[in-house]
């Protein structure tokens, strides 16, 4: 089953300045089960995307064009405010970078976590040990005794790892997840990937993790898409995209890596050059201005090019670019 | 010219009292020592990079080194001076020389400035404005590699990696002796950050700039730091340079850190040293060695006798037993 369906996805937003097309046809499959990643440069539409989902899209945003198909069934995109409200916390989750978003600053964490459970049937005790279980899973030292202490009583790191332990408490069927290890340092990003992965498994969810940390996508997603200016312009498995990369843009971006650097480099390699300008897009392809591979039929569209049943690049070159990253 | 480093501090500690009064009262520790007796020195030029996990006061080192926390023990000395305790006014013509990089690039520039502004600010600040302003916006645009025609722009109108030039610009305005950059790279996309580090690299090289750089990131280490210090509850457990470290690390935290660290290949096999979960708190210090609770290689003797710092190759470190250390260490295991 595919738990999340996006379809010909467009959205724009109404600037002073004139139309943002701020995500343009795009599609993504998050099959049940599965841990979708998505990258790209910021700017390049992942919030936009995640909005759209969520029904939180700014009041100047619109859907233009596509369909959100979740669980197969309803299109949120035509959702209205109250079905979107008892999905979002329900079935579908979200952790994001900032944590605070997530915590009410004048509750108790204790009376956070239990006040998300209101609907369990649980008794006081019963949720607040879940909690406990909950906040040791996410290295929250002494969860005991910290279920009575505010957010402001932790540290940037521990008040991320109680917004995860929140989202995971609900035992969502997608849990979206926009940057949320970006503040961590490795040790606890690595465990809150293999957090993520178990709590996957145990509860049968399916994740879509937006980063732009490639070693994080690498090691936790199954899937991956690559976003560049509102488009998706590559998707697959994580293995096809990190050893066979086959659109341009996907080829730089894995080179700039400084993971990918054995030793020190004088200079590291970037992307030269810079995003177009989302209110006059180019016409055809978006990397165009970037691409060495680019000529004249690139002024046109190029098709989502599909270079085996589940790896796709919009591309008209896909010919041109087999072999390892750029 | 002295042979004296450009910045050295020893026994460095600063203290944050937390809780209440009501906590004090019920007779509980309302006192964390977040940095707790570190020392380095940082030569002319170089550039040593802070890790270790959150909360482990990298931040709190920084401000302290800067004058922006006050330090209650220790010692920093820049330039032979010593700074700790030193009055308010004569902090002033130091920021010249010292100049701290924030995290967050645009939360850190008032969004009612235009960026000419932002970059004159430095100037006014520092009272000079007799020089041609318009000509160092210019000339610091130009360094930093925006078009000249961003001096007109406001923060809200630039990039993540447009506004960290910005900072970047803003932070070596008054050509400073030393950059203290908190997590300069944070949220930067991986190209924007390569930007950044070459920007970084090329301005330490052409201006002989020192810094001292936080980030979790231990790729960005590697590439920008010639010596990096690992950070746990405070204090430093082992520093020294970084390719060295890299190759060989001797404190089991230091590999368990680099043994974490993520890599762009959905097929590498991570020979891991987990660590198990809790994260001791600052309130109640472990015993003897202070990573202990969490250390795959704890033995006895390092629940009860805090080990003393040593030297092995170019690193300092604590630990009774290090690793990657060659026959003489083995020998001090077996002998213990
Ligand atoms: N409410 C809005 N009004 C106008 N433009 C917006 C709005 N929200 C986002 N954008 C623009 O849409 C594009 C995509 O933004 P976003 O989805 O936030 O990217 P990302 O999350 O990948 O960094 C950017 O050019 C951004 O400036
Ligand atoms: N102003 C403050 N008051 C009380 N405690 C603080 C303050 N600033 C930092 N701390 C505490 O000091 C410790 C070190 O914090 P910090 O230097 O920010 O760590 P890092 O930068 O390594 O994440 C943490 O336990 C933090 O909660
Ligand atoms: S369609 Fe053309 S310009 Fe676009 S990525 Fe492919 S080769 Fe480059
Ligand atoms: S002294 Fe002992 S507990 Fe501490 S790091 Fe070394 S081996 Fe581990
Ligand atoms: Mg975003
Ligand atoms: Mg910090």
């Amino acid at each position: 089953m595919t738990v999340l369906d996006v379809k010909d996805l467009s959205v724009d937003f109404a600037t002073e300045a004139g139309t943002l097309q701020a995500l343009r046809k795009v599609s993504l499959k998050v099959p049940a089960n599965r841990i979708v990643g998505v990258v790209g440069e910021s700017g390049c539409g992942k919030s936009t995307l995640i909005n759209a989902v969520l029904g939180l899209l700014a009041d100047n945003g619109r859907v233009t064009a596509g369909q959100i198909l979740f669980e197969g069934k309803s299109d949120l995109v035509h959702l209205d405010g109250t079905g979107m409200r008892a999905l979002r916390g329900q079935r579908i989750a979200t952790v994001f970078q900032d944590p605070m978003g997530a915590l009410n600053p004048v509750l108790s964490v204790g009376k956070q976590m239990r006040d998300i459970q209101y609907r369990s049937g649980r008794s006081r005790k019963e949720k607040d040990a879940l909690s406990v279980e909950m906040l040791r899973k996410v290295r929250i030292p002494d969860p005991e005794h910290r279920l009575a202490q505010f957010p402001h009583e932790f540290s940037g790191g521990m008040k991320q790892r109680i917004a995860i332990a929140m989202a995971l408490l609900m035992r969502p069927s997608l849990l979206i997840a926009d940057e949320p290890t970006t503040a961590l340092d490795a040790t606890l990003e690595v465990a809150i990937i293999e957090l993520l992965k178990d709590l996957q498994k145990q509860i049968g969810c399916s994740v879509l993790f937006i980063s732009h940390h490639l070693g994080v996508i690498a090691e936790l997603c199954d899937e991956m898409i690559v976003m560049y200016a509102g488009e998706v312009v590559e998707r697959g498995s994580t293995r096809d995209i990190f050893h066979n990369p086959r659109h341009p843009y996907t080829k730089k971006l894995l080179a700039c890596d400084p993971a990918r650097l054995a030793r020190r480099e004088p200079r590291l390699p970037t992307i030269p050059g810079t995003l177009p300008d989302l209110r006059n897009r180019p016409k055809g392809c978006v990397f165009q201005s970037r691409c060495e591979l680019a000529d004249d039929v690139c002024s046109t569209m190029p098709p989502d090019t599909a270079l085996s049943t589940s790896h796709v690049a919009r591309c008209w070159h896909t010919d041109e670019t087999a072999g390892a990253a750029a | 010219m002295t042979t004296e480093p450009l910045l050295s501090v020893s026994d460095l500690r600063v203290r944050f009292r937390i809780g209440g009064m009501m906590s004090a009262l019920a007779g509980r520790r309302t006192e964390i020592e977040a940095v707790s007796g570190v020392g380095f020195t940082l030569e002319r030029g170089q550039t040593l990079a802070l890790v270790g996990e959150s909360g482990s006061g990298k931040t709190t080192l920084a401000r302290a080194v800067d004058g922006l926390q006050p330090a209650a023990g220790g010692s920093i000395r820049f330039e032979g001076r010593e700074l700790r305790d030193l009055p308010k006014k004569d902090w002033k013509p130091l920021r010249r020389k010292m100049s701290m990089m924030f995290q967050d690039p645009v939360g850190s520039l008032s969004p009612r400035l235009s960026v000419r502004s932002l970059l004159a600010e430095p100037f006014a600040i520092h009272g000079l404005s007799g020089r041609s302003l318009d000509a160092e916006v210019e000339r610091l645009l130009a360094l930093v590699g925006l078009p000249r025609d961003f001096a007109d722009r406001y923060p809200h109108q630039l990039s993540g990696g447009q506004a960290r030039r910005v900072g970047v610009a803003r932070a070596v305005a008054l050509d400073p002796e030393l950059i203290i950059a908190d997590e300069p790279t944070a949220g930067l996309d991986v190209s924007i950050q390569g930007e950044v580090l070459n920007l970084l690299n090329d301005l330490r090289d052409r201006m002989g700039l020192s810094m001292l750089i936080i980030t979790h990131n231990l790729h960005v280490v590697r590439q920008i730091a010639d010596r990096m210090a690992v950070m746990y509850l405070g204090r430093f457990v082992e520093e020294g340079e970084t390719e060295a470290i890299f190759r060989a690390p001797h404190h089991p935290y230091t590999a368990a850190l680099l043994s974490a660290n993520p890599e762009p290949d959905p097929d590498k096999v991570h020979n891991r040293i987990a660590l198990p979960a809790e994260v001791p708190s600052l309130l109640d210090r472990p015993s003897g060695c202070e990573f202990h609770t969490r250390c795959p290689f704890a033995q006895d003797i390092c629940r009860t006798q805090a080990p003393t710092p040593s030297a092995l190759g170019s690193s300092r470190l604590t630990c009774h037993f290090p690793l990657n250390a060659g026959p003489s260490a083995v020998e001090a295991i077996a002998a213990s």
